[in-house]
């Protein structure tokens, strides 16, 4: 982008392979651009670092304990291990525990497949401490139709009540309790309703678990089962990308499109879940012609036939000029150049217009 | 649009919505971005967490004054006199950029003269604006390294929705806060595809990519890829259209996707109108208040059902593909290739994808665009050539207006065409809600959105509550000049005083029944922001 100013060039190590960086950013951002994988839990780009989970850790040289990669800025020079025996092992234990305090249903979970504590066991081999302790058994929260929480899932990381206080500067929900129970809650529990909270999902499109899900598309089919679509919103001049994601020849949920340079992940919630018009009841599904003043249903043959002639004939009787379209701010590029196209050349005139202009 | 393609050359923004994080002062002006663009309102948040200072002007108390430095709650309708103040502050304080008027502007002298006169004191007599907050919102503006304006439909959606988007502009050039990144104007729309649908000249008198059909250059060009001959006649503007159909002599008109018995003001007009239309073809995903004046009625496909474009607020242009097949069987794409092979005129793509090749054969801004560059991502206009990158930010060199210059705009304050009176003593103002859309057919569809949402209420103030003695949830009856309406009164502290709100998305609160007939007289756009109507309790 033009607007920001590149920092200075360094040159730092890692894994022993030199690589050119921007001063100012982290190691974790670097790598991440170098295509280097470090786990992380608590990360999200759309957020300040919190440093909280400790699977980001590295090793540099010269330091004698391991940092977090998220939020440890380079500097000049630095050598840095992202992977080694002794970080192997500190990752595993601390997914161990917190698989310790986990429900470990995958089987059932909606989040199975696009979960990163899912993915991370798997890679690390973690299991969880075969001491185990006590583990939570809290009802799921399903109180809005939007947002379904179970808090037996939720691994503390934070990102939820960051993205909803940092980003959306709502602050909806925050950490509630202490120690073993500490979690993200409303305010006194209440239910999230209008009074509260946007419903923009930007908590749900954050959790790195299946603690936070899209209701709506409960039990419809999971990361792995269904095809993902990109596209754009058709509701604000925004134009946000997200994927569409479809089974069955449905569409059965929205998720966000983290790459997108408009909207970075972030979605409201006529784009998260104002999708369900899709496949409404309601759609008008062939074309209809109105006899005797009520509308009976038509082939695309005879409609498009109808239409031909009927504004052929009116062109011949009244001229080009009593005959035109509105085009629509709600169709494709394509749609738009097609009309304007169709009134200049077919009827002969420039009558075409957007509708409202708004 | 046409009012910044006036003084700057382009009718788009002219930075992007990433740039808003970088900006140091923002002025928000006629937005309640938090609501009707919450993504872009994202952006917002992070200029705030930054420590930009922000400056808010909206007749409302809209959630974004909380983080305002400055709330300019202006009168509705008294934009320019605002605009003009602000410059006038500026330009006495000597806190305008001299060095970029002199080089990238003209007709300054002018401005200076006009604005003159409004002073801070006049200025709160038109505005109801205290001197002290317009003082301040000038210094914020001006004394930024790097200011940026938002501004929303209530700048556009009034009689003097043109001059208004001047006036911003105005603002804008005398400090020279445009041109570069963080800078610069975004005028934020209401629907998705607004730009590329005005990108794409369906418009009586400019051909793809802002062309005029007048221009003989131009025709030829078309003619020569269209193969026919052209009108050199500018057409009728769609409010045109439905007045020649009431007199009877406009006779055959085919709408997509709009609808206008439902979000045109002063509906009553607009049905006789479309009663009036001989032969009237509706397309649509669903039913809505304008199908029904139609004599055939086509199945529109969503979003979701076809491939194209999409050109957002910022003039990306984006993709949409096709994930489920379209319920009717056809995409209206297809639809009037069909039509016009019947009429006779051959019209076949075999994929959209040649019809953009076609609009990138035809106009410059779009000349470098296809489906090949756009799957390695979006792209953002003018962009000419193939290897063309895309523009972020517009008018870095040049203005596009013949000489390169952005024209200053010497303006009057005129006020809304209708004004509240002893019969109809409060001012309407309409809009959008955040989580419906439009004639809402398609938000009002989703069981989630309408259980939380399910429907409209009148907003009014505390004050005004108390002195009819009406109380929260108590229906109405808001009527206006044109027409009258029955609503639940939500008392809210977001309305001043003498003025009352409703968005437009329900079916059973037809808020156009009473908006003003008042229109823009350069782009027909209607005074959706502004009309004047009577409370009574029921
Ligand atoms: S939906 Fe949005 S506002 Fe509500 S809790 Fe989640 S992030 Fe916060
Ligand atoms: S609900 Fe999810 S995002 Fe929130 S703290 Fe728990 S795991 Fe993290
Ligand atoms: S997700 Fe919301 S903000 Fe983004 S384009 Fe859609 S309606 Fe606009
Ligand atoms: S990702 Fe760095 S501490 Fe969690």
């Amino acid at each position: 982008m033009d607007g920001k100013q590149a920092g200075k060039l360094i040159k730092i190590l890692i894994n022993q392979k030199q690589i050119d960086c921007e001063e100012g950013k982290t190691i974790l951002e670097v790598c991440r651009e170098a295509g280097i994988f470090i786990p992380t839990l608590c990360f999200d780009p759309r957020l300040e670092p919190y440093g909280g989970c400790r699977l980001c850790l590295v090793e540099v040289k010269g330091i004698n304990r391991p940092l977090s990669s998220c939020t440890t800025p380079i500097q000049d020079g630095m050598e840095i291990t992202t992977e080694s025996e002794n970080l192997t092992e500190l990752r595993r234990t601390m997914l161990s525990l917190i698989l310790s305090n986990h429900p470990n249903d995958c089987l059932r979970c909606e989040k199975a497949g696009d979960c990163s504590l899912q993915e991370l066991a798997f890679i690390y081999d973690a299991a969880p401490a075969r001491y185990e302790g006590e583990r939570w058994d809290l009802p799921k929260r399903e109180d809005n139709p939007f947002i379904t929480f179970d808090p037996n899932k939720c691994i503390l990381c934070g990102r939820c009540v960051n993205i909803c206080k940092n980003v959306m500067l709502k602050g909806a929900i925050d950490m509630t309790g202490r120690g073993f129970h500490a979690k993200p809650d409303t305010a006194f529990g209440k239910p999230l309703s209008p009074e509260n909270c946007l419903f923009c999902g930007q908590c749900v499109s954050t959790c790195p678990t299946g603690a936070l899900v899209e209701k709506p598309s409960a039990r419809t089919g999971r990361h792995l089962s269904v095809k993902k679509v990109k596209t754009t919103c058709s509701y604000c001049g925004t134009g946000c990308s997200f994927f569409l994601n479809v089974k069955h020849g449905k569409v059965t949920k929205v998720t966000s499109d983290y790459d997108s340079p408009v909207n970075k992940g972030n979605l409201c919630i006529k784009g998260r879940f104002g999708y369900e018009f899709i496949h409404h009841e309601d759609r008008i599904k062939t074309p209809l012609i109105k006899e005797g003043g009520k509308f009976r249903e038509a082939t695309w043959d005879e409609a498009l036939d109808l239409i031909a002639s009927r504004f052929g004939a009116i062109k011949e009787k009244y001229g080009p000029d009593a005959v035109g379209a509105f085009s629509s701010s709600r169709c494709t590029n394509e749609e738009n150049y097609l009309v304007s196209k169709w009134v200049r050349t077919v009827l002969g005139s420039n009558n075409v217009d957007n509708c409202a202009r708004v | 649009m046409a009012g910044l393609a006036t003084s700057l050359g382009a009718g788009a923004a002219s930075n992007s919505f990433d740039q808003i994080s970088e900006a140091d002062a923002l002025l928000i002006f006629g937005s309640n971005t938090t609501e009707g663009h919450p993504v872009i309102s994202i952006h917002v948040n992070k200029a705030i967490k930054n420590g930009a200072r922000i400056i808010v002007a909206d007749p409302r108390k809209i959630e974004l004054v909380k983080w305002a430095d400055v709330w300019l709650n202006l009168k509705p309708g008294s934009n320019i006199a605002l605009l003009n103040g602000l410059v006038h502050v500026i330009l006495k304080e000597g806190l305008y950029n001299r060095d970029f008027i002199e080089k990238r502007t003209e007709g300054f002298e002018d401005l200076k003269d006009a604005v003159e006169k409004y002073t801070p004191a006049h200025v709160h007599e038109l505005t109801g604006v205290s001197p002290e907050k317009l003082v301040e919102a000038a210094r914020i503006y001006a004394g930024a390294k790097n200011a940026m304006i938002l501004y929303g439909l209530g700048v556009t959606e009034h009689q003097t929705g043109t001059e208004n988007a001047m006036a911003v502009a105005n603002l804008a050039l005398v400090c020279g806060h445009i041109g570069r990144p963080a800078t610069g104007i975004m005028a934020l729309r209401g629907q998705n595809n607004v730009q590329g649908a005005s990108d794409m000249g369906p418009a009586p008198a400019a051909f793809t990519g802002y062309q005029p059909v007048t221009d003989p250059k131009v025709r030829e060009k078309f003619e020569k890829a269209w193969g026919v001959k052209l009108p050199s006649k500018p057409g009728l503007k769609s409010v045109e259209m439905l007045d020649e159909a009431k007199k009877g002599t406009f006779k055959g008109l085919f709408i997509l996707g709009e609808d206008p018995a439902h979000t045109d003001p002063d509906i009553s007009h607009i049905r006789q109108a479309l009663a009036s239309v001989e032969f009237l073809v509706v397309q649509d995903i669903f039913h809505t208040e304008t199908t029904r004046f139609a004599h055939v009625v086509l199945p529109g496909a969503s979003f979701a059902e076809k491939e194209g474009t999409f050109t957002n607020g910022e003039r990306r242009v984006q993709r949409i593909r096709k994930a489920v097949e379209p319920v009717s069987g056809k995409a209206e794409w297809e639809v009037f290739c069909e039509i016009a092979s019947r009429m006779g005129y051959q019209m076949k793509y075999n994929h959209p994808s040649e019809i953009m090749d076609e609009i990138a054969s035809l106009a410059p801004i779009y000349g470098g665009i296809s489906y090949a560059r756009l799957d390695q991502g979006s792209i953002q206009w003018p962009c000419p050539t193939k290897d063309h990158p895309g523009t972020a930010t517009l008018y870095q060199e040049m203005f596009s207006r013949p000489g390169g210059r952005a024209r200053f705009i010497a303006l009057e304050h005129k006020g809304s065409g209708e004004v509240p009176d002893a019969d109809y003593p409060f001012v309407l103002i309409t809009g959008r809600r955040r989580e419906h859309y439009n004639n809402g057919s398609m938000t009002r569809r989703s069981k989630g959105i309408m259980e939380m949402f399910p429907e409209e209420l009148l907003e009014l103030s505390p004050a005004d509550a108390a002195k009819l003695g009406i109380k929260h949830g108590e229906m109405v009856k808001v009527s206006s000049r044109r027409g009258e309406i029955k609503v639940k009164v939500r008392v809210f502290e977001r309305s001043q005083e003498g003025n009352v709100f409703l968005a437009f998305h329900h079916q059973d609160v037809l808020t156009n029944l009473l908006t003003s007939p008042h229109r823009d007289p350069i782009t027909g756009t209607p005074e959706y922001k502004s009309c004047a109507v009577r409370i009574e309790k029921l």
